[in-house]
């Protein structure tokens, strides 16, 4: 299968924030959720991808080609969509698009209309004027029309309500629906999008927990709760993660429900853990440490 | 394609296991006749609001037990089951559950005697 995207070792070092040792790869035709807490270093690497910082150690190829010896011939595959507008707001969507489009070589100008008329864009508009929701949707609509293959999406959904939210998850399934094509998409806050996420790698205080598929993720970790006396009993504790004690019992996440459910039986509560449930508890446990 | 997958966030049954068991009872029940044309797994994983991987390993595990085919560029079908094997399938399935309340009674150290008792009272109750 071919990889579109791969970072190995990816290292930059700030004054008060380091992103360390960062690798993962995402093979063509998947969708990789970049998730994690406020600060975790998901806008740093999704910046070192595109080539808007510049990264100190590592290798970060694109399509097979490294990201910086390659910029032009790569970009021309990517649709980026910036947290904020990376576009001059004085102007309108029409004139926005005119200024940019001959830099693409496969613009397709009736795929673009096509896309402002799905997505009620009034190419009259002034981009300053636009919702947050509708800004989106332009650099979506400029993404789609120059044949991108991968869109790069930073904090999508960030403010954005559901109504929104279930739209992007429409366009992503459709534009996912040709095989050949792959997205990555960061956010701090678990939402609706994970349902269309293949993979979730998962950043925290700059490093990488882990990258997996989020099926194997979800059937690794479950939530346990039980009384207060389970914690300290030694053979309990190895196996309990992000601990949180409360006056009426404890509440955590293990990786290792089955030995807990033939141990302490009834005792405990096992419950299917969410993405949020898996994210908080393992920051949690990250800092006890 | 004329069948429903209805899919519950509640359960414990994985979604993939959920769409396996829906289709292959849509099979087992000769909703779905032979050779007819399943969604492509882009457009279910589309519908059901899932991960491609999701459906991929759906359609993979269908593959496996011999209840549907893929033809690369085509799509994927549902096999022609003979009667025999359909029953085979459908023994099994069975069993299957079976062994799952077989299961849930050793955690809960409800002995084998006990088991039985309480299955002879259900099949009572249903009749």
């Amino acid at each position: 299968m071919e990889t579109v995207l791969r970072l190995e070792g990816v290292c930059k070092q700030y004054a008060d924030f380091a992103l360390r040792n960062v690798s993962f790869k995402l093979d063509r035709g998947f969708v990789m959720g970049l998730i994690g807490p406020n600060g975790a270093g998901k806008t740093t690497t999704i910046k070192l991808i595109m080539n808007l910082l510049s990264r100190d150690q590592g290798r970060i190829e694109l399509f097979g080609l490294d990201n910086i010896a390659h910029e032009m011939t790569v970009k021309e595959k990517i649709g980026f969509v910036y947290d904020t507008v990376p576009y001059y707001g004085v102007l309108t969507i029409g004139e926005m698009k005119s200024l940019i489009a001959p830099f693409y070589r496969q613009w397709n100008e009736s795929q673009f209309q096509r896309y402002l008329r799905d997505f009620e864009l009034n190419p009259n508009q002034q981009i300053d004027k636009l919702s947050r929701g509708m800004k989106i949707k332009f650099q979506l609509a400029m993404s789609l029309s120059h044949g991108a293959e991968l869109i790069i999406m930073d904090e999508p959904t960030s403010g954005l309500d559901p109504v929104f939210r279930s739209e992007l998850l429409d366009i992503l399934y459709d534009f996912i629906l040709d095989e050949g094509r792959s997205v990555l998409f960061s956010t701090h806050i678990t939402t609706d999008l994970e349902k269309i996420a293949d993979y979730i790698t998962f950043l925290n205080r700059g490093e990488v927990l882990f990258s997996l598929p989020k099926d194997e993720l979800l059937e690794r970790y479950a939530l346990v709760k039980g009384g207060l006396d389970i914690l300290n009993d030694g053979s309990a504790a190895g196996r309990l993660i992000g601990v949180r004690r409360g006056q009426t019992g404890f509440s955590a996440l293990t990786a290792d429900p089955e030995s807990l459910s033939r141990h302490y039986g009834s005792r405990l509560t096992l419950e299917r853990a969410s993405l949020d449930d898996i994210m908080v508890y393992l920051v949690r446990g990250e800092r006890s440490v | 394609m004329a069948i429903d997958i209805i899919l519950t966030n509640t359960g414990d049954v994985p979604i993939y296991q959920q769409i396996v068991d829906q289709i292959k009872g849509a099979v087992l029940r000769g909703e779905l006749g032979a050779d007819e044309p399943l969604p492509s797994i882009r457009l279910l994983a589309k519908e059901l609001q899932i991960s491609v991987i999701t459906t991929k390993r759906a359609y993979e595990e269908l593959e496996k037990d011999g209840l549907i085919y893929t033809i690369p560029g085509k799509g994927s079908f549902v096999a022609g089951v003979d009667q025999r094997r359909l029953n085979e399938s459908k023994e099994k399935l069975v069993e299957e559950k079976i062994k799952e309340v077989i299961d849930v009674a050793e955690r809960l150290a409800v002995s084998r005697d006990d088991l039985r008792v309480i299955f002879n009272r259900a099949m009572e109750e249903e009749r």
